[in-house]
């Protein structure tokens, strides 16, 4: 019973999370975009437009749902709910920090941690698939029909190098929980260099870490491989048909996967919640260093403001900075938030390198696509595994 | 809660199985195949086979199918329109398939004992520790003849398969 209202209670606190987190995302990635084209971004909803996401739910929500004729009713209904489940689920064998203690109750910051994780975050990833296919089938719509073929051509040709990119750095990690992947990545050569799987010996894994983020890019349909709803080409691909919630399905799906293989990426590659340098450098003062500054750039500017309400809201977001810069000082407090600051720090860096890249890279074409992934990605991915297998075989 | 969710899954998969006859368009056919593949990963898992379960979903349910709904999709197939149904198939078809079924069913009962524990070998469980450790220690011989056999079937299906260049 106990264990059943644990479960409850932690599924309640990450679902928050991550919904936020999705809603967010989005405000940032147009507020990011926004600066590199140089533009203000979303600022009419709320102080910076922060209430912006908000306005995009109720927006959603009440839009009128359209039901195009001669669709297939099952599958049209059916694909975005694929498409939204499998994206939603895959967090819950992702763990987010080091296990805690509140009285009596001792659990870890995971939903679950199955001897498997890694396959089951693959077995989800090829499911993802039937979403956008079904959807651009059941669609009657010839442009649906093009972006659904695509991305299930795209999406099986990247899953095999991912698959094979995947897999070296577990030959040296050799385990397929997440937690113990974490665990294995612990400690510092030489005191300093940590030993996540990009720096750790015997085999460096730096190409398996840049194969698996560009074979993610395809598999999550961004930029430079959108294909399937490359809008000059195919008006909106895949989800050209859909309106109101079930087109907001869709794009929570995108959003959900990138936060999903970010975090993969985080726990593979660059150590979890291990930090960059050793604690006794310094390194549990890093938060609150980052909020003091993010405190004192508030200030400055809320004392000479761009524009005249800023003298408000600036001034407010940064005494809220300077709380959570304390509260990182608090020893009991700080020993549960360190971990979690530092996995937030590395899937956010990753799904900031992913909004850049959006703001940065045209599209490709499709051949080029196809040919990147078979006569590139693919021998580089097989080669890559058996240089690692034969080194550990080795040593 | 096994026993619980072991049925369902078995129901899923079964009405799923009819469901993949009874659909008369080639994507809900596969997409009922899904379900079964689906619902077997469970079995699976229920079973203690956590790898042959994911491998199941990855490999049958995540590739496979992909690959064939790609290519129903591509070809643009349509429904399969039904002949002429013979009189006496329509009235003796599902009585015989309830038998043939019941049948089998009342044999397996009876020819396989209720409490002995299915093992295959030196192979006792199901993480992929003890699967690794069989197929490249115990059974590599074996394992790398089915690789080189599914290798050569992939090769002859590519010469079949590709245009003759003139």
């Amino acid at each position: 019973m106990n264990f059943l209202i644990l479960s409850l209670i932690k599924a309640a606190v990450v679902a928050f999370v991550l919904m936020t987190t999705l809603a967010y995302l989005q405000w940032i990635e147009r507020k990011v975009i926004a600066h590199i084209q140089l533009r203000v971004g979303p600022r009419r909803v709320g102080p910076h437009g922060l209430l912006q996401p908000l306005a995009d739910v109720i927006k959603l929500l009440t839009k009128e749902d359209i039901l195009p004729s001669h669709v297939n009713k099952v599958f049209y209904f059916l694909a975005p709910f694929i498409a939204v489940f499998f994206a939603l689920i895959a967090i819950s064998v992702i763990p987010f920090g080091t296990e805690i203690s509140v009285g009596p109750v001792h659990t870890a910051m995971q939903l679950t941690d199955l001897n498997i994780g890694v396959l089951f975050i693959l077995g989800l990833s090829g499911m993802g698939v039937y979403g956008v296919a079904l959807a651009g089938w059941a669609s009657n719509n010839k442009y649906a029909l093009l972006g659904g073929l695509r991305s299930s051509a795209q999406m099986i040709s990247y899953e095999l190098p991912m698959a094979l990119a995947i897999a070296a750095p577990l030959l040296m990690l050799n385990t397929l929980s997440f937690r113990q992947l974490v665990d294995a990545q612990s400690g510092y050569y030489l005191g300093f260099i940590p030993r996540w799987t990009i720096f750790q010996g015997p085999v460096p894994q730096v190409v398996s870490f840049i194969l698996f983020c560009i074979a993610v890019f395809a598999e999550t349909n961004r930029v430079p491989f959108d294909l399937p709803e490359a809008e000059n080409e195919l008006v909106a691909g895949f989800h050209t048909e859909y309106s109101s919630m079930k087109f907001a399905a869709f794009f929570m799906a995108e959003y959900a996967n990138m936060v999903t293989v970010s975090c993969v990426a985080t726990l593979l590659f660059l150590g979890g919640w291990q930090p960059l340098w050793p604690a006794q450098y310094g390194s549990s003062f890093l938060p609150t260093a980052t909020f003091l500054v993010g405190a004192a750039l508030c200030f400055y500017h809320g004392f000479h403001p761009a524009r005249s309400f800023d003298r408000i809201t600036l001034p407010v977001a940064g005494v809220v900075f300077l709380g959570i810069a304390a509260v990182f000082l608090i020893p009991p407090v700080s020993a549960v938030l360190l971990p979690l600051f530092w996995f937030a720090a590395k899937v956010g860096f990753i799904l900031f390198v992913y909004i850049w890249v959006r703001g940065t890279l045209p599209r490709f074409r499709y051949d080029q696509l196809m040919r990147f992934a078979w006569t590139f990605m693919f021998p580089v991915a097989v080669a890559n595994l058996f240089i690692t297998g034969l080194v550990v075989a080795l040593t | 809660m096994d026993s619980i969710l072991f049925l369902i899954f078995a129901a899923i998969s079964v009405v799923c199985g009819v469901n993949l006859v009874l659909q008369k368009h080639p994507i809900s056919s596969a997409l009922s195949l899904v379900g079964v593949m689906g619902s077997l990963a469970v079995l699976y898992l229920l079973l203690g086979g956590e790898f042959i379960a994911m491998a199941q979903l990855i490999v049958y349910a995540g590739a496979i199918m992909v690959l064939f709904i790609f290519v129903i999709m591509l070809q643009n197939a349509g429904g399969e329109t039904r002949g002429k149904k013979r009189l006496w198939a329509s009235y003796a078809g599902a009585p015989m398939i309830a038998a043939i079924i019941g049948i089998g069913a009342y044999l397996i009962q009876h020819a396989v004992p209720h409490t002995a524990e299915v093992t295959f070998g030196a192979f006792q469980h199901g993480n992929p520790f003890d699967i690794g450790t069989s197929l490249f220690e115990n059974y590599v011989l074996p394992f790398e003849i089915t690789s080189i056999l599914i290798l050569i079937a992939i090769v002859g299906a590519i010469v079949l398969a590709r245009k003759e260049i003139e």
